[in-house]
């Protein structure tokens, strides 16, 4: 039994994150797909392909600004304040945890808290892919979505092509950023651990 | 200043000179015909009536006038005539010269047009355009009908070969697209030629997702027709039930677009590691635009990244065991 029990993940959190985490992934699949299609093999069929990768898009989109509300009217917006202060050592300080401290059962450099959910790196990460990563996405996407609506030519290049690369950049970004958000879940008490807090709202640990 | 006077006098006649370098575009010889063409003013003979809206028809018998609305079918427009592929013809060359008098007689009302073939047709002059094959490939399309003809399609006033010379591929692309909206979007013409019901060309694209994307982005032969590399533009049109419905047909790696639309095109090379990236200058499709740089920097990234994670598990594996 843990001795360590914070709730720490509201229904609405649970909620986005679970909406968040599955249209994602419908959207990197129907993306590799389109981005490889090819007339003799597919993934998936190409107009499959497209119909749910833009109806993900507008749920992920819809469920963005839920997250954006969300976090000015509740207090979950203070976990991504404040990531600049003193940046370098604290990332520097989580980075050898990760790598070295991990393996010799040193104690959690940042443990959480009710007031610090997030280490240094989750929270630069976290900062960066919402604040900076799903904007763009979304903002490309909807480009994509409308490509009679953008301009013929950005920075001498056609307009598509701009935006185009732009998503497939940040999408391919995304990826990599929940492949390590997935193992990083597994670094709990039990690989296990931290996935249940995002079912039952709890963080559980032992001190 | 001296002599006001002759400051303004110089000013006035600078300003005069100006307008009279002017080109006039309401004049209705331009001098640009006469640069392309050596029968202008024999052809003005016919555009007096055939260039303009209305013409005066006269009975000599009777002493009486009157102006007349000429058929809209009938008009030929000056400059498009003049800036065609016909461009350096003069009207006899393929009209009957009785033509030239005025009021025409029945007979020549039915005269029968020369048609592409009958002067491109079997001649070296021609040979690199492959007129035969175009031939053969009509014969076998379904506008291969009673009274339907190269005209049909290809006004031999004002046609402009734009596909062959694409500077511009997206107004290439618009010029050709109205050459088939002009029937298919016209039930008044379209029925002129065939007894089959209206075609809703909006409404029977509706499948097509950013279908005004696509109709701006290429031309209705590229799903429409039976790919054919001999030739720069196909002309065996399918039925619609044979046409391309298939996405990746365009949307891969191996484009039909390079086999129709860039055809002539696609001496490519890979410019910035894009593939198909001649298609790039005017357009981006996904599926058949990927970057190969971006393709291999990103298989690596992601590989580093998986390599790291699987090295990280394997030693908290090891660490645990110990304990």
């Amino acid at each position: 039994m843990a001795n360590k029990r914070l709730y720490l993940y509201p229904v609405w959190i649970r909620l986005w994150h679970a909406i968040n985490a599955l249209t994602f992934l419908a959207l990197l699949l129907t993306g590799i797909s389109l981005h490889f299609s090819s007339a003799e093999h597919s993934l998936i069929p190409f107009q499959v392909s497209v119909g749910i990768h833009n109806v993900c898009a507008i749920i992920l989109s819809i469920n963005f600004v839920v997250f954006v509300i969300g976090n000015v009217i509740t207090k979950n917006g203070m976990y991504y304040m404040k990531w600049r202060k003193n940046l370098w050592p604290k990332l520097w300080k989580q980075f050898l945890f990760y790598a070295i401290g991990i393996f010799k059962g040193e104690p959690h450099p940042f443990p959480i808290t009710k007031k610090q959910k997030f280490n240094p790196l989750q929270k630069v990460s976290y900062v960066f892919a919402m604040y900076l990563g799903m904007p763009l996405l979304i903002i490309s996407g909807i480009a994509l979505m409308f490509p009679e609506k953008i301009s013929n030519s950005i920075f001498k290049i056609s307009g598509l092509l701009f935006y185009d690369t732009l998503h497939i950049i940040v999408g391919f970004v995304l990826s990599i950023f929940l492949l390590i958000h997935l193992y990083t879940c597994t670094l709990g008490d039990k690989p296990g651990t931290l996935f249940k807090s995002m079912i039952n709202g709890y963080h559980e640990e032992h001190e | 200043m001296k002599n006001p006077t002759k400051l303004f006098s110089i000013l006035l006649l600078a300003i005069a000179s100006t307008l009279i370098a002017q080109p006039d575009d309401t004049l209705k010889l331009k001098p640009s015909y006469f640069e392309v063409n050596d029968y202008v003013e024999d052809n003005e003979g016919c555009f007096k009536c055939h260039g303009e809206v209305k013409y005066l028809l006269t009975d000599v018998e009777n002493d009486r006038s009157a102006t007349k609305r000429m058929a809209p079918c009938k008009i030929v427009d000056r400059d498009k005539y003049y800036t065609s592929v016909h461009k350096s013809f003069s009207c006899t060359d393929c009209h009957s010269y009785d033509f030239m008098t005025f009021p025409h007689t029945m007979d020549l009302r039915f005269e029968e047009n020369f048609l592409c073939m009958d002067c491109h047709g079997y001649d070296e002059t021609y040979a690199q355009y492959h007129f035969e094959e175009i031939e053969k490939e009509f014969s076998e399309s379904i506008h291969n009908i009673a009274d339907f003809t190269c005209w049909s399609c290809h006004d031999p006033h004002s046609y402009k070969a734009f596909m062959r010379n694409a500077d511009d591929l997206e107004e290439a692309i618009l010029y050709d697209n109205n050459m088939c909206l002009r029937c298919h979007a016209d039930y008044d013409r379209f029925s002129q030629k065939t007894e089959r019901e209206e075609i809703m060309v909006v409404e029977s694209h509706d499948w097509l997702p950013n279908q005004a994307a696509h109709f701006a982005s290429v031309r209705c032969i590229e799903c429409h027709t039976e790919i054919n590399d001999s030739i720069l533009i196909a002309h065996k049109i399918l039925p619609k039930t044979e046409a391309v419905q298939r996405c990746t047909e365009c949307h891969s790696k191996d484009t039909r677009l390079l086999h129709t639309l860039y055809k002539f095109q696609s001496l490519e090379e890979r410019k910035g590691g894009f593939v198909n990236s001649i298609m790039l200058n005017n357009s981006y499709v996904i599926g058949a635009n990927q970057n190969v740089w971006l393709n291999r920097l990103s298989l690596l990234v992601f590989g580093l990244t998986l390599l790291v994670i699987v090295f990280h598990s394997y030693l908290r594996i090891k660490k645990q065991k110990k304990s």
